[in-house]
């Protein structure tokens, strides 16, 4: 089983916010791609503020559902600080893509706990390579908020093994049948995802190759 | 609705476990299924609710359900319960003297056991009830093979004369992976044939079915070793070779790909002398099973004595590739290789919360205000929550439905320190409908002093906000009698006139009715009657808001508890005791607040308005809203 490639990606954020949405589609792209597919999900009391992850493992052939810790190739972060808490399952040379949106559970508001001033810093202070980008500024910009799950998909659509077309028409696809006026909007939101995610990288780059 | 009941034969899919369990049962020719919600089998009866030409239903507890399955089978029907782990402990009495009477039509039992404890009370392994009730354990890897299990379990079944059990783990049913649908087959119900020898269990007619169960059980040692289930997947590698079952076997095949795995599905009877081959053929065998050394005990037992298992893996929780690895390069002498990871970031936890405007946070708030008067028997659901911040009013949960007969125990059992202290019991309507009712009517039946908190929320919260007999549908959605519990309690016993039903979202109603109810000496029920917001029977109102001039910053309000109100700014203020004191100013947001108006009663000032009355009572508080 030499060429048999796994591709991890790591799916984390809140209750409610389309983890499982984003998760389900990225799988649903490498289906169409004709690879085996594995995904998990860890909910435990999901709508009720808890955190959220979805493990999507995709290759020739996948056997364990979870990704090892220190083996994920992408982190899809729909909250900064849950980017942090999840960032230590990134691979060397792993990728998070992080919206920066800050949701602050009561256990913070009642002053039990604080939330960091900077969890990205945090992470990039341990190594990680970050591509951080407040994707509701985008979606509201575009006029839904909604959109934020097609914006993160675009940001790491450049990111995964097969062209960022095929997760475009995935994502596209869904709304094709059922809100046929909101494909033209989705389509938006992922380019500019993508165009966002493309310029942190960018704007990376040159940092690293000067350090 | 789903895609999986619409699926055409031989169309590929991306099923979860529970979608392909439900999906193998239904193409089994199953006519009748039932269950009670349980994380992590919820879903199976919910995907076979979307299925045509069977009958399916949410009954009151996996007992019923259970029996519900039983008579269905012994009417010629092939017949499907589901439950969660700790079902089968609510289940067990019925399923226990069925595996002497058997069955007509096929009888199987999904039971989902939580691995790793992600939403239960406890973690058990449900492998244990094939060697107590003599019956086979099936044990699915992967969405597909659930989907093919169940559809041999019914074969199974009826040509073993058994119950099947199928033993699922929360990552078969949680977990979303291919399968190959095929075709539903049809088959005629036979009918309810009298045969009190076998269907009426008296001493008598019982002694003469424990050999036939004895006969039958070395039958299904035989099916066993020679079943398809349990099949070598070789490797090179024979320096450790790996007997596993479930989902585990995807953990040690990820983990170590040259290895020989002998993999078994069919795990009850243990297929022993399969087992001893494959020892024969390897340098050392580990038992790869989660969670208790059941295959492990029952291979020492048969003389193999130098297996391991439990040894170097943990007992408890899932045996991943990052708790594999080190243990087994520990055994084979070496160095486990280094977890390449990057430092953890623990930034704070994020703990389930009550959702904005739960009815039962009214309860616990003001539970938490005669915190020092009472103590607090608990139960199961979103309500449990309540033993947490900021209500810390909730001091024992056990198992469903227990709230009650541990609050009798406690009434019983007073202290010199207790004996003033009222006994509260708290309990929600699924759960009370589940296994609260015997416990009411012992409170009732032995006089016990005991006021009894039964949040009426019209839906089976925890699971998801599955219907019961309590909401007035059933699991289609279809209009169903809805019991009256005001009506059910007071034909337990309980007095009329200590029976109250009360809007949590009045606080100072609801705290006069526990504080009334603490005080006479006998059995005294309060029923809330604010839906689940979650539910379809939950209507919002205009948000609030907090006028920012009138907020005092006293906090009162936060203790509530409601996830909608957050502190804005805190601020330092010596008081004339000279005590420094944190105030907090807060905000509600207008997004998660359903106007239930819970909050407004707690706040002192009258800070918090509906943001209609924002600008009239703005410009009567603070002289103007111009700045704003
Ligand atoms: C024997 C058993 N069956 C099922 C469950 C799963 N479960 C946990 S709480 C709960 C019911 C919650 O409903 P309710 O009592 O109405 O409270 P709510 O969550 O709505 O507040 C269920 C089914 C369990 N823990 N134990
Ligand atoms: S799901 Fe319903 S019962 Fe549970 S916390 Fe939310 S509102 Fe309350």
């Amino acid at each position: 089983m030499t060429d048999n490639i796994i591709t991890n990606i790591l799916v984390c954020g809140i209750g409610g916010q389309g983890v499982m949405t984003a998760a389900e589609i990225l799988a649903q792209t490498a289906i169409a791609r004709g690879l085996d597919v594995k995904k998990s999900e860890v909910a435990g009391m999901a709508q009720r503020g808890g955190v959220v992850t979805s493990h999507v493992r995709f290759g020739r052939k996948v056997f364990s559902p979870v990704i090892t810790p220190g083996t994920a190739d992408i982190l899809v972060a729909f909250e900064v600080a849950e980017a942090a808490r999840w960032a230590d399952q990134l691979r060397p040379g792993g990728v998070a893509m992080v919206n920066t949106i800050r949701l602050v559970p009561p256990i913070v508001s009642t002053g039990l706990f604080s939330y960091p001033d900077d969890p990205v810093a945090q992470m990039r202070a341990a190594g990680v390579t970050v591509y951080d980008f407040d994707a509701g500024a985008i979606a509201r910009e575009l006029g839904d908020l909604k959109l934020v799950n097609t914006v993160m998909l675009g940001a790491i659509s450049d990111y995964l093994p097969f062209p960022a077309a095929e997760l475009e028409e995935q994502v596209v696809a869904r709304f094709r049948a059922r809100k046929p006026t909101l494909v033209e909007v989705n389509k938006r939101a992922f380019a500019a995802g993508r165009e966002a995610a493309r310029e942190r990288a960018e704007g990376a780059r040159p940092l690293a190759a000067n350090s | 609705m789903s895609a999986a009941a619409q699926a055409k034969p031989n169309s590929r899919l991306l099923l979860s476990g529970n979608d392909a369990i439900a999906r193998g049962v239904w193409e089994a020719g199953c006519q009748v299924a039932a269950a009670y919600p349980g994380t992590p089998s919820t879903e199976i009866l919910e995907a076979l609710s979307a299925y045509p030409d069977l009958y399916s239903e949410w009954s009151v507890n996996e007992k019923v359900s259970m029996e519900v399955a039983i008579g269905a089978s012994m009417s010629g029907a092939r017949a499907f319960c589901a439950m969660k782990h700790v079902g089968m402990n609510v289940a067990s009495d019925a399923f226990m003297t069925q595996t002497l009477c058997g069955v007509v039509g096929g009888l199987v039992i999904a039971v989902a056991d939580d691995v790793g404890l992600s939403s239960s009370q406890n973690e058990q392994d449900s492998r244990f009830w094939g060697r107590f009730g003599h019956v086979p354990i099936l044990e699915p890897a992967d969405s597909q093979e659930a989907y093919e299990m169940a559809q041999y379990a019914f074969e199974l079944s009826e040509a073993e004369n058994t119950p099947v059990i199928i033993r699922l783990t929360t990552r078969v049913c949680h977990v979303k992976a291919l399968v190959t649908v095929g075709e539903r087959r049809t088959r005629p119900i036979g009918g309810f044939h009298l045969d009190a020898r076998r269907w009426v269990m008296t001493p008598a007619n019982a002694k003469g079915m424990l050999p036939k169960q004895m006969e039958r059980e070395a039958r299904l040692r035989e099916t066993a070793e020679g079943s398809a289930w349990n099949l070598l997947d070789d490797g090179r590698d024979r320096r450790i070779g790996f007997v596993t079952s479930g989902p585990a076997y995807q953990h040690v095949r990820e983990s170590f790909p040259d290895a020989p795995v002998l993999k078994l599905g069919f795990t009850h009877p243990l297929p022993v002398e399969k087992v001893r081959a494959f020892k024969d053929s390897v340098d050392r065998l580990v038992v790869v099973e989660e969670t208790e050394p059941l295959m492990e005990n029952e291979l020492r037992a048969a003389g193999m004595l130098d297996v391991h298992g439990k040894d170097i893996l943990p007992r408890l929780g899932e045996l991943l590739p990052s708790v594999l690895i080190p243990a087994i390069f520990r055994l084979r002498g070496e160095e486990p290789p280094p977890a390449s990871t990057y430092p953890k970031i623990d930034p704070f936890p994020r703990p389930p919360t009550m959702c904005a405007a739960c009815p039962h946070m009214g309860v616990y708030y003001c539970l938490n205000r005669l915190r020092r008067k009472v103590q607090i028997s608990g139960d199961i659901g979103c309500y449990t929550l309540g033993a947490g911040t900021p209500w810390n009013a909730l001091d024992t949960t056990i198992s469903m439905g227990a709230s009650m007969g541990i609050a009798l125990g406690m009434d019983k059992a007073r202290s010199e320190e207790t004996k003033d202290k009222a006994v509260i019991s708290v309990i929600g309507d699924s759960t009370f409908l589940h296994m609260g009712m015997q416990g009411m009517l012992d409170i009732v039946y032995n006089r016990g002093n005991v006021t009894t908190l039964l949040l009426d929320n019209r839906s089976t919260g925890m699971t998801g906000g599955q219907h019961h007999a309590g909401t007035g549908k059933d699991l289609h959605g279809n209009e169903a009698p809805r019991v009256d519990f005001a009506r059910l309690v007071e034909a337990l016993g309980v007095k009329p006139e200590r029976i109250k039903v009360v809007d949590p979202y009045k606080l100072p109603v609801m705290f006069k009715a526990i504080k009334d109810e603490i005080a006479v000496p006998e059995p005294s029920v309060i029923i809330t009657n604010q839906p689940c917001v979650l539910s379809e029977f939950y209507s919002k109102l205009k948000p609030y808001t907090v006028i920012d001039d009138a907020c005092t910053g006293c906090g009162n309000c936060i203790n509530v508890g409601c996830p909608a109100i957050t502190v804005k700014r805190t601020a330092k203020e010596v008081r004339k005791t000279g005590v420094e004191a944190e105030l907090k100013f807060v905000q509600i947001d207008t997004a998660m607040c359903t106007g239930c108006h819970m909050c407004v009663d707690s706040c002192g000032p009258k800070a918090i308005v509906t943001q209609d009355r924002t600008i009239a009572e703005c410009a009567a508080v603070s002289g103007g809203c111009g700045g704003h």
